[in-house]
């Protein structure tokens, strides 16, 4: 049962993998959209701008699997460009089209937010319907993730948003729609808490090799 | 809210952190990765690499040191020293490394810094400076950009604040700037220093250099403007804990991350 961590030239491809493996998570690092059908979940980073993410993902093929592979109910995880490319469109070094997979523009962070991009530790706060969600397992509402962006997902629908962040706005930081998960933040680099986000991803995804631990309890070794 | 940021450096060489490190009782107190896993236990916010190797052989052993970490400690990690090209900071950033710090090499290659941002993003690169004041007493302040500190620090005839814009201007996405004249006193941060240079640029300035008590860390970001403070010794040699220099921020308004108990 494995995860296909999609391989596209993602900056942060190498740290998802190794945070990945950290966790237990059985996975596959491919660019092959066959092995992507075929997987039972899938796990799209992304680092860098919306525009050359939607050319790498074009040109291999993955843009018109990666709808059909969510419509079948396949657990996913997008981070953080990962997460943008699944709009309907980006703003970002001029308007253009995205994935389609979720309703929602990628918008430019507000200049009255302060230094753009933001850099750092944020906190997540929970949507009430996705407070006991088991994505967020063992993690406390309110939790510090590690961002790095300068755009966010201004999303249609507001019953998919499951945390927020608030960086001049308050924007979606979490969405979740069915087996549908994406993440602004990068759970790579937050920690105990991002490594617990993906163990829980892991766990529902049916992905796990080693299950030493419930999912929730966080061992002294992964802090 | 974004929380400023607590960023221990570790000075490595031929593999071994430099400047031996106290603070914790592990069976081996040399070894860059096991102090990375206990700075991120102890909840520092991101860590440095700063090697300090001369010869071509002993920066291999770098990459083996970040690829070790990368797969055990999983918060932002920089690596700097000693990095001259692009490929120089491939190698870090594929062993695992999230951002590379430049310095001397950015001085003598300006297009280092517009390489390096074009291929890996601006995320990546941080312009680390080294300025001493130069304004004589009474003038208003001025620093001026030296490269080699140490023993023998070469002036590079660069304006600091002229240096960073421009440095900002060709594509690094965070300035870390270290007072030559704080650096080892123990009497705080060049407040003048970093109000200047955050006032200069829009992207996170990390403040080096000088900080001796948690209050100095507080000035550094309340009064320098700094997003991030980097200490080395302070925490080394346990006078300070992490958790404590959080303890006093978060007591006195600035947001921090939380340490878990």
């Amino acid at each position: 049962m494995s995860i296909a961590v999609i391989n596209y030239g993602a900056g942060n491809l190498p740290n998802v993998v190794r945070a990945l493996r950290h966790v237990d998570a059985d996975l596959t690092v491919t660019d092959d959209p066959a092995v992507v059908l075929s997987a039972t979940a899938v796990v799209l980073p992304g680092v860098g701008a919306t525009a050359d993410t939607m050319r790498s993902l074009e040109a291999l093929g993955l843009a018109a699997v990666l709808p059909q592979v969510v419509a079948m109910g396949r657990p996913f995880l997008g981070i953080c460009v990962g997460m943008q490319v699944l709009l309907r469109a980006s703003e970002e070094f001029g308007p253009h089209p995205c994935l389609g997979i979720v309703g929602g523009t990628v918008r430019r962070l507000p200049d009255s937010a302060g230094k753009i991009p933001q850099i750092g530790w944020n906190q997540v706060r929970y949507a009430p319907p996705f407070a006991s969600h088991p994505l967020f397992a063992g993690i406390p509402d309110g939790s510090d993730f590690y961002f790095v962006h300068s755009y966010y997902c201004d999303v249609d629908d507001p019953t998919i948003v499951a945390g927020r962040t608030e960086y001049g706005l308050v924007f979606p930081s979490v969405i979740i729609r069915d087996h549908l998960a994406a993440v602004q933040f990068h759970p790579e680099k937050s920690g105990r808490c991002g490594l617990q986000l993906l163990r829980n991803f892991a766990t529902l995804a049916g992905s796990r090799s080693r299950v030493s631990a419930s999912p929730g309890a966080v061992s002294r070794e992964e802090r | 809210m974004l929380t400023r940021r607590i960023i221990p450096c570790l000075d490595v060489k031929a593999g071994r952190v430099v400047k031996g490190v106290s603070f914790v009782n592990h069976r081996d107190a040399g070894d860059p990765v096991a102090l990375a896993a206990a700075y991120d236990a102890a909840g520092a916010d991101e860590l440095v690499f700063y090697d300090i190797t001369a010869s071509s052989d002993e920066r291999a052993i770098m990459v083996e040191v970040v690829e070790r970490a990368a797969a055990q400690v999983f918060i932002p990690l920089t690596v700097g020293g000693g990095l001259r090209t692009v490929e120089d900071m491939y190698r870090m950033l594929r062993a695992g490394a999230d951002k590379v710090s430049i310095n001397t090499a950015a001085v003598l290659n300006p297009q280092l810094i517009e390489d390096g941002a074009k291929r890996f993003g601006s995320q990546c690169i941080v312009l680390s400076v080294d300025a001493r004041r130069v304004n004589a007493p009474g003038e208003p302040p001025r620093w001026a950009v030296f490269t080699h500190t140490g023993a023998n620090p070469r002036p590079t005839g660069l304006d600091a604040i002229e240096w960073i814009r421009r440095g900002v201007e060709l594509g690094a996405g965070e300035i870390c700037i270290n007072s030559m004249d704080a650096d080892g006193q123990k009497t705080g941060y060049d407040l003048e220093l970093l109000r200047a240079v955050s006032a200069a640029v829009p992207v996170p300035v990390i403040a080096s250099g000088g900080a001796g008590t948690p209050e100095h860390m507080y000035q550094g970001i309340a009064e320098g403007h700094a997003d991030a403070v980097l200490a080395a010794s302070i925490f080394h040699f346990g006078e300070y804990t992490i958790a404590d220099v959080k303890r006093y921020l978060g007591e006195r308004g600035i947001p921090v991350r939380e340490v878990a108990p």
